[in-house]
């Protein structure tokens, strides 16, 4: 093993990690505000992904049928409930007119002649909304309940969401075309220009996280929220606003790494469990809390990913999985543990 | 009332009679759905074509889905054997699943022929056949080329599951003293790279790679590959034979070889090859049916799975036995034992002893050219 290998393993390490990074982000994001383990994490990711494929060999991509579904729900869920005509308005724009509006605009426009970036801003117009509504009809009715209702109804999600995968999808998988095909040479290391592209576009999204929750009133409300649930509405920051904020901001998420992975590997209708796994171990390493920590954790669980898989591929997965149990004895360790008010 | 009660004496009617006493009911167990319905579409398009009567006689296929799970397989093959009593089963598609159904046929004493590789030698599989070679055959076609392109050394890398395991082995048993294996990688099937697996069989400079995958999930070591600058000859297992392979592969997968059965290259068979009639007629039969480029050996090994069992019916019939009863059943059994069958993706010469019977010869290799499938002379 030489000095080559090392880089090249390093490279490959923290361009999966960086993937991994944005997941875990997600993952802790959302457990900090709705206190939900958002499992469907990866489920977005291959939405995301085969969204992207699809648009990319012209075809008329399924997900859309999915948004229009899904805005149905949201919407009959919103009239059972809603009180007044202005908000019942409001929910028929954002879950019936904008998913037919998206349908319109995909029948018609050339999808095979688009370029790339025009691309990437339609599969995120298409499958980014599905994250608040799902937050609208799955979990806001139950927002006060026990994490272990809200963990249950997040694998019910999950399963439904790779079922209707399957079913919009196919059971064959796709990758897409990488952003950019250029060989950087930096002395004896070639580095791709897509890996370049993974490790920036992580980090302009990280940076821009920062951003939101450090200088917006939007970030701060779902900071305080974080902070203290009860505290946050009585200074009149609504749950349910919250809520889909951040449901919202883990689609991004969640979307944006299934473009970013799709040239890398190939997607299939259920890779994105395995993948939101791995995130989600690195987000356990931030015991569900810290940023910081989270990323550091991803890359860490990608470079040992690599690693791993250079020295004993048979055991890889073994390997990254078991890295959660000293991680969760040292945590036991180390933080004082707090029985949740049930 | 009595209108319905009418139409329901009608229904029920109408379903009793449908075995009727002398037909010959035939049940066919596929994976349509699951993780494995690619293949099991590719039985029922077989399946769609296969002929009404049988030396005169009636003939009813019942084809159930396996669901690509082994417990509904079996229920499957109990439903087949005691409601609508079988003379013979043909499928399934997977080795799980057929090992599972292999057991109760031949408890039951009903000949079942797997389109799946399982192993059917020995007294517990005395009713059990199959139509599709052995991966060992399949591999031992991938190294005596290797062998005779001077390969001296090779990098496998493939799943790290049964299917993985079973072609490490069957290469492993194949290269034996000839070949030296200098690296064996794993990968999972949901992992997102494997330039770690790459880069250690680059490192080890194999002559050429052997990749023990499966469909689309196989381009993606061959295309990592080819990134990292290896220019040796890549081979894959006949787990790759499908459209899928070639559009996610694309450019990456170009040269790569790959053993199948002769079905899927039947035109470009030489006129000398045992099986070019037969599978010629079979391709342009299936494809006047589903359109171009829809063949597979998938498809052509249940079509053979079928040609074995109507020789052995035919001649079954020509007895004393009726259809339905046990006597007729042994009889089936026996017939297939005597096969000596040239069909569209082999040549089978059944006997007592060996119930494959597949003649390894007829194994072809064939190369990605241009995005479609090229016979190696």
């Amino acid at each position: 093993m030489d000095a080559e290998i090392i880089a090249m393993l390093g490279q490959d390490g923290v361009t999966n990690g960086a993937i991994y990074a944005l997941l875990a982000l997600a993952l802790v994001l959302v457990f900090a505000v709705t206190r939900v383990i958002f499992i469907p994490q990866g489920e977005l990711l291959a939405w995301g992904a085969l969204t992207m494929a699809a648009l990319e060999a012209g075809n008329f991509p399924g997900t859309v049928w999915l948004l229009v579904g899904c805005g149905l729900l949201t919407l009959a869920v919103d009239a059972f409930s809603a009180t007044g005509r202005r908000t019942l308005g409001r929910s028929a724009l954002w879950n019936l007119a904008y998913p037919l509006a998206m349908a319109a605009i995909l029948w018609l426009v050339p999808l095979a002649s688009l370029p790339t970036g025009l691309r990437v801003i339609l599969t995120l117009a298409i499958v980014v909304p599905m994250g608040p509504m799902l937050y609208r009809v799955a979990f806001q009715p139950v927002a006060e309940a026990p994490v272990l209702v809200l963990l249950i109804i997040s694998v019910a999600v999950h399963l439904a969401m790779v079922g209707l995968g399957l079913l919009v999808f196919g059971p064959e998988g796709s990758r897409t075309t990488p952003f950019s095909e250029a060989q950087l040479e930096i002395g004896t290391l070639v580095v791709g220009g897509h890996t370049i592209f993974v490790i920036v576009a992580s980090l302009v999204l990280i940076v821009g996280l920062y951003l939101f929750f450090d200088r917006t009133l939007y970030g701060k409300a779902l900071r305080a929220t974080a902070i203290n649930r009860n505290g946050a509405r009585l200074m009149g920051i609504s749950p349910a606003l919250a809520g889909r904020l951040t449901f919202l901001l883990a689609a991004v998420i969640g979307v944006l790494s299934g473009v970013l992975v799709a040239p890398l590997t190939t997607v299939y209708y259920d890779s994105g469990f395995l993948i939101g796994l791995k995130g989600f171990v690195a987000a356990i390493i931030g015991g569900l809390a810290s940023y910081p920590l989270a990323a550091g954790g991803a890359i860490l669980v990608g470079l040992l990913e690599s690693f791993s898989s250079f020295w004993a591929s048979a055991f890889k997965d073994v390997i990254v999985f078991t890295l959660i149990i000293p991680v969760l004895i040292w945590r036991s360790l180390t933080s004082h543990h707090v029985e949740e008010e049930e | 009332m009595t209108k319905l009660k009418n139409l329901f004496a009608l229904t029920v009617g109408a379903l009793a009679a449908m075995p009727a006493l002398a037909d010959i009911n035939v049940g066919v167990v596929a994976s349509m759905t699951g993780p494995a319905a690619a293949l099991g579409a590719e039985t029922r398009k077989a399946v769609s074509m296969f002929p009404a009567t049988v030396g005169g006689e009636k003939i009813n296929f019942i084809l159930l889905d396996d669901t690509t799970d082994p417990t509904a397989a079996v229920k499957n093959v109990r439903k087949l054997i005691s409601e609508d009593k079988v003379d013979a089963i043909l499928g399934p598609n997977l080795i799980s699943t057929a090992t599972a159904m292999a057991d109760v046929a031949n408890t039951e004493k009903v000949p079942m022929i797997s389109v799946a590789p399982l192993d059917v030698s020995g007294d517990k599989r005395g009713f059990v056949f199959r139509s599709e070679p052995s991966a060992d055959l399949m591999v031992q076609r991938v190294v005596s080329d290797m062998v005779a392109n001077g390969v001296k050394t090779v990098g496998f890398i493939g799943f790290s599951d049964s299917w993985g395991e079973l072609l490490h082995k069957a290469l492993t048993k194949a290269a034996d003293s000839k070949i030296n294996i200098v690296a064996s990688e794993r990968y999972g099937r949901a992992d997102p790279s494997v330039q770690a697996q790459v880069l250690k069989i680059i490192s080890a400079k194999p002559d050429a790679v052997f990749v023990g995958a499966s469909g689309t999930l196989a381009a993606m070591p061959q295309i990592t590959l080819r990134e990292r600058g290896f220019k040796g000859r890549i081979y894959q297992s006949h787990g790759v034979t499908s459209k899928e392979f070639l559009r996610v592969g694309g450019k990456a997968v170009e040269g790569a070889l790959i053993p199948v059965g002769p079905v899927l290259v039947a035109e470009q068979l030489p006129d000398t090859h045992p099986t070019k009639k037969n599978g010629v007629a079979f391709v342009q039969a299936l494809e006047a049916k589903y359109g171009p480029d829809s063949r597979s050996t998938f498809a052509g090994a249940s079509w053979d799975a079928w040609l074995l069992l109507q020789n052995a019916l035919g001649n079954a019939l020509k007895g004393k036995a009726r259809p339905g009863t046990p006597e007729f059943r042994a009889a089936v059994r026996e017939n297939i034992e005597k096969n000596k069958l040239v069909g569209t993706n082999g040549v089978y010469s059944m006997s007592a002893t060996d119930h494959a019977g597949y003649d390894p010869s007829a194994i072809v290799l064939i190369k990605v050219e241009n995005n479609h499938w090229k016979l190696v002379k």
